[in-house]
Protein backbone atom coordinates (compact mmCIF):
# COMPACT_ATOMS: atom_id res chain seq x y z
CA UNK A 1 0.00 0.00 0.00
CA UNK A 2 1.06 3.49 -1.03
CA UNK A 3 2.22 5.92 2.15
CA UNK A 4 -0.77 8.32 0.10
CA UNK A 5 -3.76 8.43 -1.86
CA UNK A 6 -3.83 8.81 -5.45
CA UNK A 7 -4.91 12.06 -4.84
CA UNK A 8 -2.79 13.31 -2.18
CA UNK A 9 0.05 12.29 -4.67
CA UNK A 10 -2.01 14.21 -7.54
CA UNK A 11 -1.96 17.59 -5.64
CA UNK A 12 1.98 16.98 -4.41
CA UNK A 13 2.78 16.27 -8.42
CA UNK A 14 0.99 18.96 -9.73
CA UNK A 15 0.43 21.66 -7.14
CA UNK A 16 -3.01 23.90 -8.09
CA UNK A 17 -2.54 27.31 -7.65
CA UNK A 18 1.02 27.77 -6.59
CA UNK A 19 2.74 31.16 -6.30
CA UNK A 20 2.07 34.87 -4.96
CA UNK A 21 -0.90 37.13 -5.36
CA UNK A 22 0.76 41.01 -5.59
CA UNK A 23 -1.43 43.62 -3.33
CA UNK A 24 -3.34 40.57 -2.00
CA UNK A 25 -6.12 41.32 -0.28
CA UNK A 26 -5.72 38.52 2.46
CA UNK A 27 -1.94 37.19 3.20
CA UNK A 28 -1.83 34.40 5.65
CA UNK A 29 1.47 32.54 7.20
CA UNK A 30 1.13 29.10 9.67
CA UNK A 31 3.62 27.08 10.78
CA UNK A 32 6.99 26.54 12.03
CA UNK A 33 10.54 26.12 10.04
CA UNK A 34 11.76 24.32 12.81
CA UNK A 35 8.58 21.98 12.76
CA UNK A 36 9.04 21.23 9.38
CA UNK A 37 5.95 23.06 7.71
CA UNK A 38 5.42 26.50 6.31
CA UNK A 39 2.15 27.98 4.16
CA UNK A 40 1.35 31.11 3.27
CA UNK A 41 -1.73 31.85 1.12
CA UNK A 42 -2.59 35.10 -1.02
CA UNK A 43 -6.36 35.79 -1.39
CA UNK A 44 -7.55 38.17 -3.99
CA UNK A 45 -11.17 39.08 -2.90
CA UNK A 46 -13.72 40.91 -4.72
CA UNK A 47 -17.45 42.15 -3.28
CA UNK A 48 -16.95 39.59 -0.61
CA UNK A 49 -15.50 36.40 -3.25
CA UNK A 50 -12.41 35.15 -3.42
CA UNK A 51 -11.57 35.46 -6.90
CA UNK A 52 -8.20 34.33 -6.72
CA UNK A 53 -6.24 32.03 -4.61
CA UNK A 54 -2.63 31.24 -4.51
CA UNK A 55 0.00 28.96 -2.09
CA UNK A 56 3.52 28.98 -1.17
CA UNK A 57 4.49 25.56 1.30
CA UNK A 58 7.68 24.77 2.88
CA UNK A 59 6.58 20.70 4.33
CA UNK A 60 6.22 17.01 3.44
CA UNK A 61 3.77 15.42 0.62
CA UNK A 62 0.51 15.88 2.62
CA UNK A 63 1.84 19.89 3.38
CA UNK A 64 2.15 20.69 0.00
CA UNK A 65 -1.26 18.48 -1.22
CA UNK A 66 -2.98 19.92 1.72
CA UNK A 67 -2.77 23.47 1.03
CA UNK A 68 -3.26 22.96 -3.14
CA UNK A 69 -6.17 20.90 -2.36
CA UNK A 70 -7.65 23.63 0.17
CA UNK A 71 -7.36 26.62 -2.32
CA UNK A 72 -9.43 24.75 -5.19
CA UNK A 73 -11.91 24.54 -1.92
CA UNK A 74 -12.07 27.86 -1.54
CA UNK A 75 -11.66 29.56 -5.09
CA UNK A 76 -14.44 31.79 -6.34
CA UNK A 77 -16.33 31.03 -2.77
CA UNK A 78 -17.73 33.69 -0.86
CA UNK A 79 -15.61 34.12 2.37
CA UNK A 80 -18.28 32.96 4.39
CA UNK A 81 -18.53 29.94 2.86
CA UNK A 82 -14.22 29.77 3.06
CA UNK A 83 -14.01 30.44 7.11
CA UNK A 84 -16.51 26.87 7.05
CA UNK A 85 -13.62 24.89 5.47
CA UNK A 86 -12.71 22.10 7.89
CA UNK A 87 -9.05 20.75 7.89
CA UNK A 88 -11.58 17.40 8.11
CA UNK A 89 -13.13 18.33 4.62
CA UNK A 90 -9.12 19.09 3.66
CA UNK A 91 -8.11 15.34 4.22
CA UNK A 92 -11.77 13.72 2.98
CA UNK A 93 -11.14 15.85 -0.26
CA UNK A 94 -7.81 14.26 -0.87
CA UNK A 95 -9.18 10.47 0.00
CA UNK A 96 -7.55 11.08 3.45
CA UNK A 97 -4.22 11.08 4.84
CA UNK A 98 -2.23 8.99 7.35
CA UNK A 99 -2.97 9.73 10.79
CA UNK A 100 0.35 11.06 11.52
CA UNK A 101 -0.14 13.35 8.82
CA UNK A 102 -3.14 15.00 9.79
CA UNK A 103 -2.04 18.12 11.51
CA UNK A 104 -0.78 19.19 7.73
CA UNK A 105 -4.70 19.41 6.82
CA UNK A 106 -4.84 21.35 10.07
CA UNK A 107 -2.25 23.89 8.61
CA UNK A 108 -4.36 24.32 5.77
CA UNK A 109 -7.23 25.53 7.58
CA UNK A 110 -5.38 27.62 9.66
CA UNK A 111 -3.80 29.16 6.55
CA UNK A 112 -6.71 29.87 4.83
CA UNK A 113 -8.16 31.54 8.34
CA UNK A 114 -4.96 33.41 8.96
CA UNK A 115 -5.29 35.16 5.33
CA UNK A 116 -9.17 35.86 5.83
CA UNK A 117 -8.35 37.64 9.24
CA UNK A 118 -5.65 39.51 7.71
CA UNK A 119 -8.47 40.52 5.04
CA UNK A 120 -10.51 41.55 7.38
CA UNK A 121 -7.65 43.57 9.64
CA UNK A 122 -6.68 45.80 6.53
CA UNK A 123 -10.79 46.68 5.64
CA UNK A 124 -11.69 47.36 8.80
CA UNK A 125 -14.13 44.71 8.76
CA UNK A 126 -15.39 43.88 12.57
CA UNK A 127 -15.66 40.08 13.53
CA UNK A 128 -16.31 37.76 16.03
CA UNK A 129 -12.51 36.65 17.67
CA UNK A 130 -13.72 33.15 18.02
CA UNK A 131 -13.70 32.64 14.48
CA UNK A 132 -9.98 32.68 14.99
CA UNK A 133 -8.65 30.97 17.67
CA UNK A 134 -5.38 31.03 16.60
CA UNK A 135 -2.80 28.77 15.41
CA UNK A 136 -2.82 25.68 17.33
CA UNK A 137 0.58 24.42 16.94
CA UNK A 138 -0.47 21.40 18.93
CA UNK A 139 1.59 18.96 16.12
CA UNK A 140 4.79 19.75 17.70
CA UNK A 141 6.64 21.06 20.96
CA UNK A 142 8.48 24.34 19.25
CA UNK B 1 16.08 4.61 -14.88
CA UNK B 2 15.59 3.08 -11.29
CA UNK B 3 18.64 3.92 -9.04
CA UNK B 4 18.68 2.46 -5.72
CA UNK B 5 20.35 4.68 -3.16
CA UNK B 6 19.32 3.43 -0.11
CA UNK B 7 22.21 0.38 0.68
CA UNK B 8 22.31 2.32 4.40
CA UNK B 9 18.93 0.99 5.08
CA UNK B 10 19.57 -2.37 3.41
CA UNK B 11 20.86 -4.29 0.34
CA UNK B 12 19.74 -6.46 -2.38
CA UNK B 13 21.29 -9.92 -1.32
CA UNK B 14 23.98 -11.05 -3.65
CA UNK B 15 23.96 -14.05 -6.09
CA UNK B 16 26.08 -15.96 -3.70
CA UNK B 17 24.16 -15.52 -0.27
CA UNK B 18 20.84 -16.41 -2.28
CA UNK B 19 22.79 -19.52 -3.36
CA UNK B 20 24.29 -20.19 -0.56
CA UNK B 21 21.06 -20.01 1.79
CA UNK B 22 18.91 -22.36 -0.97
CA UNK B 23 20.17 -26.27 -0.16
CA UNK B 24 19.80 -25.39 3.93
CA UNK B 25 15.90 -24.29 2.61
CA UNK B 26 14.85 -26.99 0.14
CA UNK B 27 17.59 -30.35 1.27
CA UNK B 28 19.48 -29.84 4.53
CA UNK B 29 16.81 -28.27 6.44
CA UNK B 30 17.07 -30.50 9.49
CA UNK B 31 17.28 -28.69 13.02
CA UNK B 32 20.83 -28.66 13.88
CA UNK B 33 20.38 -30.06 17.44
CA UNK B 34 19.30 -33.20 15.86
CA UNK B 35 20.95 -35.97 15.42
CA UNK B 36 20.38 -37.76 12.01
CA UNK B 37 22.00 -36.36 9.27
CA UNK B 38 19.88 -33.95 7.83
CA UNK B 39 20.62 -32.35 11.14
CA UNK B 40 23.96 -33.04 11.43
CA UNK B 41 24.29 -31.35 8.01
CA UNK B 42 22.58 -28.16 9.10
CA UNK B 43 25.18 -28.25 12.35
CA UNK B 44 28.29 -28.72 10.37
CA UNK B 45 27.16 -25.41 7.94
CA UNK B 46 26.55 -23.30 11.34
CA UNK B 47 29.48 -24.68 12.40
CA UNK B 48 31.53 -23.28 8.59
CA UNK B 49 29.80 -20.31 8.97
CA UNK B 50 31.18 -19.29 12.59
CA UNK B 51 34.34 -19.54 11.26
CA UNK B 52 33.39 -17.86 8.41
CA UNK B 53 32.61 -15.15 10.04
CA UNK B 54 34.96 -15.04 13.08
CA UNK B 55 37.91 -15.34 9.97
CA UNK B 56 36.31 -11.64 8.35
CA UNK B 57 36.43 -10.09 11.91
CA UNK B 58 39.68 -11.88 13.12
CA UNK B 59 38.35 -13.85 15.85
CA UNK B 60 37.61 -17.20 16.93
CA UNK B 61 34.63 -19.10 15.87
CA UNK B 62 33.41 -19.91 19.91
CA UNK B 63 33.46 -15.87 20.29
CA UNK B 64 30.50 -15.31 17.56
CA UNK B 65 26.59 -15.52 18.55
CA UNK B 66 24.33 -15.49 16.11
CA UNK B 67 21.13 -13.45 16.47
CA UNK B 68 18.21 -12.33 15.00
CA UNK B 69 20.00 -8.80 13.93
CA UNK B 70 22.01 -5.97 15.01
CA UNK B 71 19.77 -4.87 17.15
CA UNK B 72 19.67 -7.93 18.74
CA UNK B 73 23.34 -7.73 19.15
CA UNK B 74 23.49 -4.34 20.31
CA UNK B 75 21.10 -4.99 22.64
CA UNK B 76 22.65 -7.88 24.16
CA UNK B 77 26.39 -6.40 23.72
CA UNK B 78 25.17 -3.60 26.37
CA UNK B 79 23.06 -5.89 28.63
CA UNK B 80 25.94 -7.99 29.36
CA UNK B 81 28.41 -4.95 30.07
CA UNK B 82 26.05 -3.59 32.28
CA UNK B 83 25.18 -7.02 34.28
CA UNK B 84 28.79 -7.34 34.53
CA UNK B 85 29.51 -3.92 35.86
CA UNK B 86 26.72 -4.21 38.26
CA UNK B 87 27.81 -7.22 39.58
CA UNK B 88 31.50 -5.03 40.74
CA UNK B 89 29.16 -2.03 41.70
CA UNK B 90 30.30 -0.39 38.07
CA UNK B 91 27.35 1.29 36.51
CA UNK B 92 28.22 4.10 34.46
CA UNK B 93 28.28 4.04 30.63
CA UNK B 94 29.84 5.47 28.42
CA UNK B 95 28.53 6.09 24.24
CA UNK B 96 27.38 9.12 22.17
CA UNK B 97 24.69 11.02 21.41
CA UNK B 98 23.90 9.55 17.82
CA UNK B 99 24.60 6.33 18.61
CA UNK B 100 21.53 4.04 16.85
CA UNK B 101 18.28 3.92 18.55
CA UNK B 102 19.12 -0.07 19.54
CA UNK B 103 21.81 1.49 21.51
CA UNK B 104 20.39 4.76 22.91
CA UNK B 105 17.13 3.30 23.61
CA UNK B 106 18.88 -0.15 25.33
CA UNK B 107 21.09 2.84 27.34
CA UNK B 108 17.61 4.82 28.25
CA UNK B 109 16.39 1.65 29.63
CA UNK B 110 19.63 1.04 31.78
CA UNK B 111 19.09 4.91 33.01
CA UNK B 112 15.83 4.03 34.17
CA UNK B 113 17.28 1.07 36.18
CA UNK B 114 19.74 3.35 37.73
CA UNK B 115 22.65 3.38 35.63
CA UNK B 116 24.59 6.54 35.02
CA UNK B 117 24.54 7.69 31.08
CA UNK B 118 27.23 9.89 29.27
CA UNK B 119 26.86 10.39 25.91
CA UNK B 120 29.86 12.20 24.38
CA UNK B 121 29.29 14.80 21.99
CA UNK B 122 30.30 14.27 18.58
CA UNK B 123 31.67 17.68 17.02
CA UNK B 124 30.24 19.07 13.62
CA UNK B 125 32.47 16.32 11.66
CA UNK B 126 30.66 13.86 13.63
CA UNK B 127 33.66 11.74 15.11
CA UNK B 128 34.73 11.40 19.22
CA UNK B 129 37.54 11.50 19.67
CA UNK B 130 39.85 8.94 21.82
CA UNK B 131 40.62 11.66 24.03
CA UNK B 132 37.17 12.36 24.77
CA UNK B 133 36.51 8.86 25.77
CA UNK B 134 40.06 8.95 28.36
CA UNK B 135 38.41 11.94 29.85
CA UNK B 136 34.89 10.33 30.15
CA UNK B 137 36.50 7.11 31.98
CA UNK B 138 35.67 6.53 35.41
CA UNK B 139 36.43 4.41 38.76
CA UNK B 140 32.26 3.10 38.12
CA UNK B 141 32.73 2.60 33.78
CA UNK B 142 31.74 -0.43 33.26
CA UNK B 143 31.27 0.19 29.34
CA UNK B 144 32.30 2.15 26.33
CA UNK B 145 30.42 1.89 23.60
CA UNK B 146 30.60 3.72 20.25
CA UNK B 147 29.85 2.78 16.33
CA UNK B 148 32.11 1.90 14.43
CA UNK B 149 30.77 4.04 11.68
CA UNK B 150 27.35 6.29 11.53
CA UNK B 151 24.18 5.18 9.91
CA UNK B 152 23.23 8.55 8.96
CA UNK B 153 25.92 10.45 8.05
CA UNK B 154 28.73 7.54 7.43
CA UNK B 155 31.41 9.29 9.70
CA UNK B 156 34.04 6.68 11.01
CA UNK B 157 35.39 6.74 14.48
CA UNK B 158 38.58 6.02 15.55
CA UNK B 159 38.18 2.71 17.09
CA UNK B 160 41.47 1.36 17.38
CA UNK B 161 42.26 4.04 19.23
CA UNK B 162 39.41 4.31 21.24
CA UNK B 163 39.51 0.34 21.98
CA UNK B 164 43.19 0.94 23.17
CA UNK B 165 42.07 3.49 26.00
CA UNK B 166 39.59 1.42 26.84
CA UNK B 167 41.86 -1.57 27.48
CA UNK B 168 44.47 0.23 28.92
CA UNK B 169 41.44 1.82 31.53
CA UNK B 170 40.09 -1.93 31.86
CA UNK B 171 36.49 -1.09 30.47
CA UNK B 172 34.65 -2.66 28.44
CA UNK B 173 34.44 -1.83 24.54
CA UNK B 174 31.39 -2.41 22.32
CA UNK B 175 31.07 -1.05 18.62
CA UNK B 176 28.02 -1.48 16.64
CA UNK B 177 29.66 -2.31 13.46
CA UNK B 178 25.95 -2.23 11.60
CA UNK B 179 27.24 -0.32 8.67
CA UNK B 180 31.17 -0.99 9.06
CA UNK B 181 31.00 -4.85 8.60
CA UNK B 182 31.79 -5.77 4.98
CA UNK B 183 32.45 -1.62 4.09
CA UNK B 184 35.36 -1.59 5.89
CA UNK B 185 38.41 -3.75 7.24
CA UNK B 186 37.84 -5.19 10.87
CA UNK B 187 39.87 -7.33 12.92
CA UNK B 188 38.53 -7.26 16.37
CA UNK B 189 41.97 -8.16 17.84
CA UNK B 190 44.04 -5.52 16.35
CA UNK B 191 41.56 -2.78 16.93
CA UNK B 192 40.93 -3.87 20.73
CA UNK B 193 37.46 -4.49 20.07
CA UNK B 194 35.77 -6.50 23.11
CA UNK B 195 32.41 -6.93 21.28
CA UNK B 196 31.02 -6.23 18.19
CA UNK B 197 27.12 -6.43 16.26
CA UNK B 198 26.82 -6.71 12.61
CA UNK B 199 23.85 -7.29 10.60
CA UNK B 200 23.40 -9.39 7.66
CA UNK B 201 20.96 -7.44 5.07
CA UNK B 202 24.14 -4.34 5.10
CA UNK B 203 26.21 -6.31 3.04
CA UNK B 204 24.04 -8.44 0.38
CA UNK B 205 22.96 -10.68 2.96
CA UNK B 206 19.81 -11.71 4.50
CA UNK B 207 17.48 -9.75 6.47
CA UNK B 208 16.66 -11.30 10.17
CA UNK B 209 20.22 -12.33 11.31
CA UNK B 210 22.60 -10.71 12.27
CA UNK B 211 26.10 -11.56 14.60
CA UNK B 212 27.84 -10.12 18.07
CA UNK B 213 31.29 -11.46 18.49
CA UNK B 214 32.02 -11.22 22.16
CA UNK B 215 35.92 -11.73 23.40
CA UNK B 216 36.04 -15.21 25.10
CA UNK B 217 36.32 -14.99 28.92
CA UNK B 218 33.50 -12.18 29.11
CA UNK B 219 30.10 -13.81 30.35
CA UNK B 220 27.36 -13.09 27.62
CA UNK B 221 23.64 -12.10 29.77
CA UNK B 222 21.12 -14.21 27.73
CA UNK B 223 18.52 -11.85 26.18
CA UNK B 224 16.49 -15.06 25.33
CA UNK B 225 15.83 -18.29 27.57
CA UNK B 226 15.56 -21.54 26.22
CA UNK B 227 17.15 -24.31 24.80
CA UNK B 228 21.29 -24.75 24.32
CA UNK B 229 21.85 -23.02 21.21
CA UNK B 230 24.54 -20.59 20.87
CA UNK B 231 26.62 -21.99 23.91
CA UNK B 232 23.43 -21.25 25.69
CA UNK B 233 23.80 -17.93 25.31
CA UNK B 234 21.18 -17.55 23.18
CA UNK B 235 18.22 -19.75 23.02
CA UNK B 236 15.91 -21.11 19.80
CA UNK B 237 16.34 -23.00 16.57
CA UNK B 238 18.95 -21.14 14.59
CA UNK B 239 18.18 -19.99 11.53
CA UNK B 240 20.46 -22.11 9.50
CA UNK B 241 20.24 -20.65 5.79
CA UNK B 242 20.46 -17.41 6.83
CA UNK B 243 23.19 -17.99 9.18
CA UNK B 244 25.30 -19.47 5.95
CA UNK B 245 23.99 -17.39 3.35
CA UNK B 246 25.37 -13.84 5.60
CA UNK B 247 28.41 -15.74 6.64
CA UNK B 248 28.90 -16.10 2.28
CA UNK B 249 27.93 -12.68 1.59
CA UNK B 250 30.33 -11.51 4.25
CA UNK B 251 33.33 -13.32 3.15
CA UNK B 252 32.49 -11.91 -0.05
CA UNK B 253 32.30 -8.25 0.87
CA UNK B 254 35.47 -8.64 2.88
CA UNK B 255 37.48 -10.84 -0.42
CA UNK B 256 36.31 -7.83 -2.55
CA UNK B 257 36.73 -4.78 -0.39
CA UNK B 258 40.11 -3.37 -2.07
CA UNK B 259 38.68 -3.85 -5.37
CA UNK B 260 35.40 -2.56 -4.35
CA UNK B 261 36.07 0.11 -1.21
CA UNK B 262 37.88 2.27 -3.72
CA UNK B 263 35.20 2.12 -6.41
CA UNK B 264 32.67 3.29 -4.72
CA UNK B 265 33.81 5.80 -2.83
CA UNK B 266 34.98 7.30 -6.19
CA UNK B 267 31.06 7.51 -7.21
CA UNK B 268 30.68 9.21 -3.44
CA UNK B 269 32.84 11.53 -3.89
CA UNK B 270 31.67 12.72 -7.32
CA UNK B 271 28.06 12.77 -5.88
CA UNK B 272 29.18 14.81 -3.06
CA UNK B 273 31.35 17.31 -5.24
CA UNK B 274 28.08 17.57 -8.07
CA UNK B 275 25.71 17.92 -5.52
CA UNK B 276 27.53 20.67 -3.40
CA UNK B 277 27.69 22.76 -6.42
CA UNK B 278 24.12 23.27 -5.32
CA UNK B 279 23.75 26.52 -3.67
CA UNK B 280 23.13 26.90 -0.03
CA UNK B 281 24.31 23.22 0.56
CA UNK B 282 26.31 21.35 3.17
CA UNK B 283 27.31 17.96 3.36
CA UNK B 284 27.02 15.73 6.71
CA UNK B 285 29.60 14.10 8.50
CA UNK B 286 33.16 14.18 7.79
CA UNK B 287 34.76 14.54 4.20
CA UNK B 288 37.29 12.10 4.41
CA UNK B 289 36.99 9.76 7.45
CA UNK B 290 33.62 8.64 6.08
CA UNK B 291 31.93 4.87 4.46
CA UNK B 292 32.44 4.60 1.31
CA UNK B 293 29.18 4.51 0.06
CA UNK B 294 27.64 7.70 2.02
CA UNK B 295 26.29 10.87 0.54
CA UNK B 296 24.28 12.69 3.03
CA UNK B 297 23.71 16.74 2.35
CA UNK B 298 21.38 19.18 3.63
CA UNK B 299 19.66 21.43 1.28
CA UNK B 300 18.36 24.95 2.66
CA UNK B 301 14.81 25.82 2.22
CA UNK B 302 13.44 22.59 1.41
CA UNK B 303 12.04 19.66 3.49
CA UNK B 304 13.15 16.30 3.14
CA UNK B 305 10.07 14.25 2.84
CA UNK B 306 8.74 16.37 -0.30
CA UNK B 307 12.49 15.83 -1.77
CA UNK B 308 12.53 11.90 -1.24
CA UNK B 309 9.09 10.87 -3.18
CA UNK B 310 9.96 13.43 -5.93
CA UNK B 311 13.22 11.86 -6.38
CA UNK B 312 10.80 8.66 -6.14
CA UNK B 313 9.27 10.22 -9.57
CA UNK B 314 12.33 9.78 -10.85
CA UNK B 315 13.37 6.69 -10.02
CA UNK B 316 15.83 7.52 -7.38
CA UNK B 317 15.22 5.03 -3.90
CA UNK B 318 16.89 7.73 -0.73
CA UNK B 319 16.37 8.92 2.41
CA UNK B 320 16.04 11.77 4.91
CA UNK B 321 16.41 12.65 8.32
CA UNK B 322 13.39 14.78 8.09
CA UNK B 323 10.97 14.52 11.27
CA UNK B 324 8.02 13.79 8.67
CA UNK B 325 9.96 10.81 7.64
CA UNK B 326 11.43 9.84 10.83
CA UNK B 327 7.56 9.49 11.95
CA UNK B 328 8.58 11.67 14.86
CA UNK B 329 8.29 15.41 15.77
CA UNK B 330 12.05 16.35 15.47
CA UNK B 331 14.30 15.67 12.45
CA UNK B 332 17.16 12.97 13.19
CA UNK B 333 18.85 13.13 16.22
CA UNK B 334 22.46 12.32 14.38
CA UNK B 335 21.84 15.52 12.38
CA UNK B 336 21.02 17.48 15.66
CA UNK B 337 23.78 15.99 17.74
CA UNK B 338 26.19 17.60 15.06
CA UNK B 339 24.54 20.82 15.22
CA UNK B 340 22.37 21.18 12.29
CA UNK B 341 19.64 23.70 13.28
CA UNK B 342 16.13 22.28 12.66
CA UNK B 343 15.31 23.93 9.99
CA UNK B 344 17.99 22.89 7.88
CA UNK B 345 17.98 19.04 9.39
CA UNK B 346 15.03 19.13 7.84
CA UNK B 347 16.19 19.29 4.41
CA UNK B 348 18.26 16.10 4.35
CA UNK B 349 19.15 13.72 1.71
CA UNK B 350 21.04 10.74 2.46
CA UNK B 351 22.32 8.60 -0.47
CA UNK B 352 24.04 5.51 0.47
CA UNK B 353 25.39 3.95 -2.62
CA UNK B 354 27.03 -0.16 -2.74
CA UNK B 355 30.03 -1.75 -5.39
CA UNK B 356 26.67 -2.69 -7.88
CA UNK B 357 25.51 0.84 -8.40
CA UNK B 358 26.94 2.75 -11.68
CA UNK B 359 28.88 5.94 -13.13
CA UNK B 360 25.21 6.33 -15.03
CA UNK B 361 23.61 6.05 -12.05
CA UNK B 362 25.48 8.91 -10.81
CA UNK B 363 24.78 10.57 -13.61
CA UNK B 364 21.20 10.20 -12.91
CA UNK B 365 21.16 11.09 -9.47
CA UNK B 366 23.86 14.22 -10.23
CA UNK B 367 20.96 15.33 -13.17
CA UNK B 368 17.60 14.53 -11.28
CA UNK B 369 19.02 16.02 -7.46
CA UNK B 370 19.28 19.85 -8.61
CA UNK B 371 16.17 20.02 -10.61
CA UNK B 372 13.92 18.95 -7.82
CA UNK B 373 16.04 20.97 -5.47
CA UNK B 374 15.31 24.30 -7.75
CA UNK B 375 11.27 23.14 -8.05
CA UNK B 376 10.93 22.58 -4.18
CA UNK B 377 12.74 25.75 -3.42
CA UNK B 378 10.65 27.37 -6.46
CA UNK B 379 7.16 27.77 -4.23
CA UNK B 380 8.84 27.54 -0.61
CA UNK B 381 7.95 30.38 1.90
CA UNK B 382 11.15 29.47 3.00
CA UNK B 383 13.37 29.92 0.74
CA UNK B 384 11.67 32.95 -0.44
CA UNK B 385 12.23 34.40 3.08
CA UNK B 386 16.12 33.61 2.49
CA UNK B 387 16.18 34.69 -0.88
CA UNK B 388 14.50 38.24 -0.30
CA UNK B 389 17.23 38.67 3.72
CA UNK B 390 13.66 38.47 5.71
CA UNK B 391 15.67 35.22 7.18
CA UNK B 392 19.33 34.74 7.26
CA UNK B 393 20.52 31.80 5.24
CA UNK B 394 22.49 29.58 7.65
CA UNK B 395 24.53 27.70 5.62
Amino acid sequence: MALYSDKVMDHFRNPRNVGTIENADGVGEVGNAKCGDIMTMYLKIDDDVITDVKFETFGCGSAIASSSMATEMIKGKPVSEALTVTNKAVAEALDGLPAHKMHCSVLAEEAIKAALKDYYDKNGIAYDPELFPGESCAHCEH
Amino acid sequence: MRVYADNAATTKMSRTAIDAMLPYLETHYGNPSSLYSIGQEAAEALLAARETVAGCLGCEPREITFTSGGSEADNQAIMTAAAIGARNGKKHIISTAFEHHAVLHTLNKLARQGYDITLLDVHENGIVTPEQVAEAIREDTCLVTIMYANNEIGSIQPIPEIGKVCREKGVLFHTDAVQAAGHLAIDVKAQNIDMLSLSGHKFHGPKGVGALYCRKGIPLTNLIEGGAQERGKRAGTENVAGIVSMAAALKEACDNLDETAPRVAAMRDRLIDGLLQIPHSVLNGDRTSRLPGNVNICFEGIEGESLLLMLDDEGVCASSGSACTSGSLDPSHVLLAIGRPHEIAHGSLRLSLCDTNTDEEIDHILEVVPKVVTHLRGFSPVWRDLESGKREHLI
